[in-house]
């Protein structure tokens, strides 16, 4: 009866206003904020000709949990355990980026070994994250099976992560200036026992499921990125790998660990769902090589710097921008400080956000079950789009 | 007593034939949730359900006690004489279609000697359902579901009709117990040797007709959240659910009188046989379901055109060539 009232028919706001194309027979349908493929609650409002997509939009905010400005009104230390909220897939990518700006702001040196054991953590905690994003792809292209063989090797490696960092999923074990807990030798031992299993592991993912008829149809030529669209909506991360742009911040920001071990960035040049998917199957098998050779390499000494900020330290004034490549993308945290023990400002650059605008361009004139397959292969974590 | 003898003893026949069906069907529906959720638990490396009796084998019956005990939910705006006439009409059709089932050497409820026929005639009804249920449940991902189901069902029956057309001319009957009586004892005297390519076009429409993955598009869930059904709740769901897996049943009959020597086969002969089979068949089902991903709606209606059909067709077109020549 209100709405009515108001003159309003059917539908919210997005749905008023989705500018519908000049064609009377086409449906729109509302793909979310509860549906299946959007693994959480994002909103694709499509237009559909029959199984076509003519248009995509997604619609965000329905997760808005307002950790920028919460970044504003807690000490930078109270900040770190925001940061592992942020994206629940790579909780350790963002720790690392957050704690790295207030880092480059303060111009503090991390001991070496912390360093490493960064480098550890959030290698592992990549993996984990692409093998979630494995199970859930698959289960969106109709395989329900994988995501049980997925979980079991995470499970494993959530064990394994769940001693350096205290959790199992929202990590917030970086300190300002080192980490927290200096890795035991059972985590050690526990790693070292686990990358064979993992190497044997991946080449059964690849004859069972990777080379499928079925899965390769479905996502060989579908959503064909090239590199220039990447560009224009700054896609990052193995999205952008997937179009032939072999931009990686780990290489392409010199990280210091990082430069010395040897592994390659995983690219592809197809700019499909199949390229998407090939780089995260073969960064996994990267990412075993860095910790592997990390682990060898590990120095010994302390793990947090001296004179360690407390809670209530003052952060120096001025703004810092600290980058890493989190498994979804480049993760940017722009701080601004003007100090006070509060950051001024805290810019978050969420990966996802910036890969699902190329979405709408993507998924236009494909099939509704490519529109879910680009959804996929793209690896959205919607909490990390709104942030 | 003399008024019982009045009554025709056909009547009384189909009348217990009908009893027994319902409670075969009934029975395996049971039996087949608990093996699709066990054989699935165990595809997946988790022991499937566990709780509810020893080794979960009360499950089904916990099931069928959840879906009852739910409120029947029509949607605003639904239709509701169609809405809840889907359903029903989804169950009772494929009760028919066990009528003319050789389980045995005289185990069949009614030799038809259209008994084909009929079974192909019935099946079609259940189409008309799935579109009745996604039409009138006033849902745009029901309506998709069901846009799908007829153009992936009605493509389907016609390669499915052309390998059942081979074995019919080879055999020369429509009637299915003619049918399995033409075949041997051992394996290879199975019509599967002799028309390998029917039985296999065959079974890729079994599992589009039965609307089972690769095939499951009409409800494919990553897409259409549940398809037709998205709006069924309680015994309105259960009803597709008990047309699904009976649904499979008959074909997988089917496919055994056909292909598979029905109730023949080493040793003694007899409704065991048939049973083994069908659900030799049925593992299959269960297994390809849990094992594959789900093809594109494009790809699916490209197998059938442009391959199913054209070698449907030659392999027909050999055939009454070959039963010509010789």
């Amino acid at each position: 009866m209100h709405y009515e009232q108001l003159g309003v028919t059917e539908g919210d706001f997005y749905n008023r206003n989705f500018e519908k194309g000049a064609r009377e027979d086409t449906m729109i349908l509302n793909l979310g904020p509860q549906h299946p493929a959007t693994h959480g609650v994002l909103r694709v409002i499509v237009e559909l000709d029959g199984e076509y997509v003519i248009r995509a939009e997604p619609v965000l905010g329905y997760l808005h949990r307002m950790h920028e400005k919460m970044g504003e009104v807690k000490t930078l230390s109270q900040f770190i355990p925001n940061t592992g909220r942020i994206d629940y897939g790579h909780a350790l990518g963002w720790n690392w980026a957050f704690v790295g700006a207030v880092e480059r702001l303060a111009g503090f040196e991390v001991p070496e070994r912390a360093q490493y054991i960064r480098v550890i953590t959030t290698e592992i905690n990549r993996i984990t994250s692409h093998l979630l994003w494995w199970g859930a792809f698959t289960l969106d292209l109709g395989a329900i099976t994988p995501i049980m063989y997925a979980f079991d090797d995470r499970e494993h490696l959530l064990d394994i992560l769940q001693m350096p960092t205290g959790s199992r999923l929202t990590h917030s074990s970086f300190r300002i200036g080192g980490v927290c807990t200096d890795l035991s030798e059972k985590f050690i031992e526990t790693v070292r026992d686990f990358i064979p299993k993992m190497r044997e592991r991946l080449p059964m993912y690849r004859d069972l499921v990777t080379d499928n008829v079925i899965l390769r149809k479905r996502l060989e030529g579908v959503g064909v990125m090239d590199a220039d669209m990447c560009r224009r909506y700054g896609v990052t991360g193995p999205v952008a790998r997937g179009s032939g742009l072999a931009y990686d911040v780990r290489q392409a920001e010199h990280f210091p660990i990082y430069e010395g071990l040897d592994w390659q960035v995983a690219v592809r040049t197809e700019g499909d769902s199949m390229a998407r998917y090939l780089v995260r199957m073969d960064e996994m098998e990267q990412s075993l090589n860095i910790i592997e050779q990390a682990l060898a390499a590990l120095p010994a000494g302390p793990v947090l710097m001296k004179n360690a900020p407390k809670v209530l330290w003052k952060a120096p004034k001025g703004e810092s921008y600290f980058a890493v490549e989190g498994a979804r993308g480049k993760i940017g945290v722009h701080l601004v400080s003007n100090g006070g023990e509060f950051a001024y400002k805290v810019k978050l650059r969420s990966p996802c956000f910036s890969n699902l605008s190329a979405y709408a361009e993507a998924a236009r004139g494909t099939i509704l079950a490519d529109a879910v397959a680009i959804l996929g292969s793209l690896d959205l974590v919607i909490p990390e789009i709104d942030r | 007593m003399t008024f019982l003898a009045a009554i025709p003893s056909e009547l009384i026949h189909i009348v217990i034939g009908m009893v027994a069906i319902m409670a075969f069907v009934g029975i395996h529906v049971l039996v087949l949730v608990y093996a699709e959720r066990k054989g699935a638990g165990h595809i997946q490396r988790r022991p499937g359900p566990f709780e509810v009796g020893p080794h979960g084998i009360l499950q089904p019956l916990a099931d069928a006690g959840k879906l009852i005990g739910k409120q029947l939910f029509t949607p605003t705006n639904a239709d509701p004489i169609l809405f809840w006439m889907a359903p029903v009409l989804a169950v009772f059709p494929v009760l028919l279609l066990f009528v003319p089932m050789p389980f045995g050497p005289v185990v069949t409820v009614q030799e038809v000697n259209l008994g084909l026929l009929l079974i192909l005639a019935f099946a079609g009804i259940g189409v008309l359902s799935t579109m009745l249920a996604g039409w009138a449940s006033n849902n745009k991902f029901g309506l998709l579901g069901a846009a799908r189901t007829v153009s992936q069902s009605v493509a389907y029956e016609i390669p499915l009709l052309l390998a059942v057309l081979c074995i019919a001319f080879q055999k020369g009957s429509l009637n299915l117990s003619t049918i399995v009586e033409g075949q041997g004892s051992w394996p290879w005297q199975w019509n599967i040797v002799t028309q390998p390519l029917a039985f296999l076009i065959f079974l890729v429409c079994a599992f589009a007709e039965t609307n089972r993955a690769p095939f499951d598009l009409p409800e494919a869930e990553s897409e259409l959240t549940a398809g037709f059904h998205t709006e069924y709740s309680g015994m309105g769901f259960g009803m597709f659910f008990m047309a699904e897996y009976a649904n499979m049943v008959v074909v997988s009959g089917v496919c055994t009188a056909l292909f598979l020597g029905g109730w023949k086969g080493p040793g003694i002969d007899g409704v065991w046989w048939f049973m083994i089979k069908v659900y030799a068949l049925l593992a299959l089902f269960i297994w390809v379901r849990w094992t594959y991903p789900r093809v594109r709606f494009d790809q699916l209606l490209n197998i059938n055109w442009k391959w199913l059909i054209p070698l449907a067709t030659l392999n027909l077109l050999g055939t009454v060539f070959l039963m010509k020549v010789f």
